[in-house]
């Protein structure tokens, strides 16, 4: 049965009607856009100029307000209209942004992949008018490892693949192995860490000589399982270095030993790493260090002790006040000054104390703030339980902050991430660096572009996987007050 | 008075740390400059500089003092700082609301552009703008106008620059209807307050606000021209354009690159603030009778603004901080000009760097202790 129609005022009688001419309206309008970005065809090149641009505009709004029918019985006509289509001002943003989206979709499209050039290993092959991955692939491992000598990449290949290997225990550890995995992430890894790329990434003077280590792992690992399980983590704790030191130095003489001796690592100079493997090397140290020191200045602040409250106060508000170049600046032009005359910090590490010390202010803040939100009943039953101050903070005030203050903190470490880059101050190039290098290369002129979007994908995915992951930690720690 | 020996120790340890540390500093740094023979001062302030500094607000080049130089930097780094932040804010504002947008596209469009921008370091997008987006802009001669007075070129922005007769007397009209409306707003209060009668304050602002300047116009002579920039040849294949006011490219990619980069945080913070307010309390006041204006300017946000406030303060902050980046695209910012040239020229490292570090740590203070008067003015009065 048909009604009368009234154009101006779609119902639920004429559902048809309004169904099929609205999405026939919005239909065209959509296909006029998609026919002129992808075949560049303007199909109403007849009309005049301005006409001819707002046509898609009038008649996808024309469309979209004839299929806005509330309760319509259709499922998806509902759905549709309540997600984009809720009233005249959202139909025309929603076309704006479709129109946008379709008409953006070709030259990305083309810029990437369709015109790119991948092939060859010159500037000559790229002539078309897309990216120059070539650039990206010749240039890849100063990208990723900087000025470090090709030869000699596979050892920060493999420190990274066994640093990795090694930070993923915790996933693996047995109840029983739990309760040291704190202990193990805070004091033993970072040593582990600190040794691999120290003695293996920088090279030179083993101090460590691997042949002897492995020896006394080997060793220690099969003593290990005649130890009852009551001292397992104290013996595991003395007896391993205790024996490398009675080997290397008391009982083997070098030259009986020859077996996998690493020697022949050349001496690599800070300033030759680079790279988006520095990326990696100086997030892990600041991160490692600022997170105690931050949480340090944050039980500083809220001490009952005026003085140490005030040091912290000082300390926090100083480094949050000042730019983080600055503080850049003055560890490359003005720590020196203030060190004994022959004694020299490489820069690499006067780098990752000053990105240190800047962070763990943004860090203690971020906890003072956990602290803060927790209730004064746990401080107060900690306390009438007989708990001190050190044991009241370590096993029920940190405990429940920290859970609380997870966004914060892995906010505090993306911005660390992203402020690497910062690094060119004292003359370290990391992948940013390195890019901005690539492209004064007079062989290489004018891929400023290829080279910025490659750093932006990789960050940006490091970033939002962080992100990601932080979003995750704390749904799975989230408990209901 | 009690003195524990169990609250002194600990304290006692902590401060002579802390002077022994910088102690040792001190005396390291005194040997230092003897033994290479730098005198430690802030006279070289009033000395010549004699370096020119590409873009500057004030009338500066080489024979100017180096204090003069640091004022150069300072205002080119408070330029880009407010620009960054009223762009920011409008951004951050829109991309904000969008987020909360029922419409689908809407927000996942602004959802995009938060999670786009703000996961990628500042310092590339920087660079991405100026060594690659600017780049690819035409050259003056190529430029085609833009409603025909902007032109931009590879070398910057040029628009028209404002020629005014008697500007003060449009000024001063400016303020008298600024101070009208803050006068009539009082007195609306009061009225509403004592009668219970309203007053349609904002249309009277609006009106106001036009009919001064207006009027100014009309009978007090201002007269308003405008200076368009002129294409000019200097030599056969090089192009300027004279008049009108150039925007360097460098403060364009910073400008752009600081809002876009700052206005994904603010709009979380403006997210945040407005999913802060309980649902019952839109319910509640719809209840009482209040239109959705009413609602919006009298319930949503005043609460809203407590939870919006703080963080975006931090924003500001970061952004007038983030600024200093600008030394990386030489545009010449505090850092670049004062612990740039100026360093590189005097040598004196400890005080060039010092006085940057107590300028920005002074900025910072001064936003964060005006917000927090504006806080303290907004925050909930509890009894």
């Amino acid at each position: 049965m048909m009604s009368k129609i009234n154009f101006l005022k779609p119902d639920k009688n004429n559902l048809n009607t309004f169904l099929y001419l609205g999405s026939f309206l919005f239909l065209i309008s959509v296909l006029d856009v998609f026919i002129n970005s992808f075949f560049s065809l303007n199909i109403t090149g007849f009309l005049p100029g301005f006409l001819s641009f707002l046509f898609p505009l009038i008649f996808g709004f024309i469309g979209l307000y004839f299929i806005r029918i509330e309760f319509s019985g259709i499922k998806q006509l509902d759905l549709l209209n309540k997600h984009i289509n809720t009233n005249n001002f959202n139909a025309v943003l929603s076309l704006l942004i479709i129109f946008v989206i379709i008409k953006s979709i070709p030259p990305i499209l083309s810029w990437f992949v369709i015109d790119a050039s991948f092939a060859g290993d010159s500037k000559d092959v790229c002539t078309g008018s897309g990216a120059c991955w070539t650039y990206i692939k010749v240039w890849i491992r100063r990208f990723m490892y900087g000025m470090y000598p090709n030869a000699e990449q596979w050892r920060i290949n493999l420190s990274f693949i066994a640093l990795v290997l090694m930070g993923s225990v915790g996933y693996f550890a047995t109840d029983r192995f739990k309760k040291y995995l704190t202990l193990y992430y805070v004091v033993i890894y970072p040593l582990i860490a600190f040794l691999f790329i120290f003695f293996f990434i920088s090279g030179g003077p083993v101090f460590f000589d691997f042949s002897y280590g492995i020896i006394a792992a080997i060793l220690s690992i099969i003593l290990g399982f005649f130890i009852p399980a009551k001292y397992k983590f104290y013996y595991f704790l003395i007896v391993p270095l205790a024996l490398y030191i009675t080997l290397k130095y008391f009982i083997f003489f070098d030259e009986y030993i020859e077996l996998g001796k690493l020697d022949g690592l050349n001496w690599v100079e800070t300033g030759a790493w680079g790279g988006l493997s520095l990326t990696f090397i100086i997030s892990f140290f600041c991160l490692i260090f600022c997170f105690p020191i931050g949480m340090a200045f944050a039980l500083g602040r809220r001490s009952n002790f005026p003085l140490i409250r005030y040091i912290s106060v000082g300390f926090i508000e100083f480094w949050r006040g000042v730019p983080l170049i600055t503080v850049l600046f003055m560890s490359a032009v003005m720590f020196p000054m203030f060190l004994p005359e022959d004694f020299f910090i490489d820069k690499l590490v006067r780098a990752i104390i000053a990105i240190s010390l800047f962070e763990a202010a943004y860090v203690a803040e971020v906890i003072r703030g956990g602290l803060q939100a927790l209730p004064r009943g746990q401080y107060e039953a900690a306390k009438s339980l007989g708990m001190g101050y050190w044991k009241m903070h370590i096993f029920v005030i940190l405990p429940q902050a920290l859970k609380l203050v997870i966004p914060g903190i892995a906010n505090t470490f993306l911005a660390l991430v992203k402020d690497t880059p910062l690094i060119f101050v004292v003359g370290l190039l990391e992948i940013v660096g390195m890019l901005n290098l690539a492209k004064t290369n007079p062989k290489w002129l004018g891929f400023a572009m290829e080279g910025y979007v490659f750093a932006a994908i990789i960050f940006w995915i490091i970033c939002y996987a962080m992100s990601k992951y932080s979003y995750n930690l704390e749904q799975k720690y989230k408990t209901d007050r | 008075m009690n003195f524990k020996l169990k609250d002194i120790v600990p304290q006692l340890i902590t401060v002579t740390a802390v002077v022994l540390v910088f102690g040792f500093f001190t005396y390291n740094a005194q040997i230092n400059m003897e033994n290479r023979g730098i005198d430690f001062g802030y006279g070289f302030l009033s000395q010549e500089s004699s370096f020119d500094v590409q873009f500057s607000l004030i009338e500066y080049d080489g024979s100017h003092s180096y204090f003069r130089a640091y004022l150069v930097g300072l205002l080119n780094t408070i330029l880009v700082s407010v620009i960054g932040i009223i762009i920011a804010t409008i951004l951050g504002v829109i991309v904000g609301v969008a987020r909360l947008s029922p419409n689908y596209l809407i927000n996942k469009f602004a959802a995009f552009y938060v999670e786009f921008f703000r996961n990628i370091p500042l310092l590339l997008q920087i660079f991405f703008w100026y060594f690659a987006a600017l780049r690819a802009l035409p050259l003056p001669q190529d430029a085609e106008a833009i409603f025909g007075v902007f032109f931009l070129t590879i070398k910057g922005l040029y628009v028209p620059a404002f020629i005014w007769q008697n500007f003060s007397v449009f000024f001063y009209s400016i303020v008298a209807a600024i101070i009208a409306i803050i006068v009539i707003r009082i007195h609306a209060k009061r009225v509403q307050e004592n009668q219970g009668k309203q007053i349609p304050v904002f249309l009277i602002s609006i009106g106001l606000i036009f009919i001064l300047p207006l009027l100014s116009f009309l009978i007090g002579g201002v007269g308003i021209s405008f200076e368009v920039p002129v294409l000019k040849q200097l030599a056969t294949t090089s192009f300027i354009y004279e008049g009108g006011v150039s925007l360097p490219p460098e403060l364009i990619a910073l400008t752009l690159s600081l809002s876009l980069y700052t206005a994904t945080f603010i709009a979380e913070c403006v997210r945040a603030g407005i999913q802060g307010v309980g649902k019952g309390q839109k319910e509640a006041a719809a209840s009482i009778g209040l239109t959705p204006n009413q609602v919006l300017k009298l319930v949503i946000m005043p609460q809203a603004l407590r939870i919006i406030i703080p963080p975006t303060t931090n924003q500001y902050l970061n952004l007038t901080k983030n600024s200093s980046l600008a030394a990386a695209i030489a545009y010449p910012d505090l850092v670049l000009v004062f612990a740039g040239t100026a360093l590189m020229q005097t040598g004196k490292a400890i005080e060039i760097v010092s006085i940057t570090m107590f300028t920005y740590l002074t900025l910072s203070i001064s936003i964060s202790l005006l917000m927090n008067w504006y806080n303290k003015k907004i925050a909930i009065q509890e009894k």
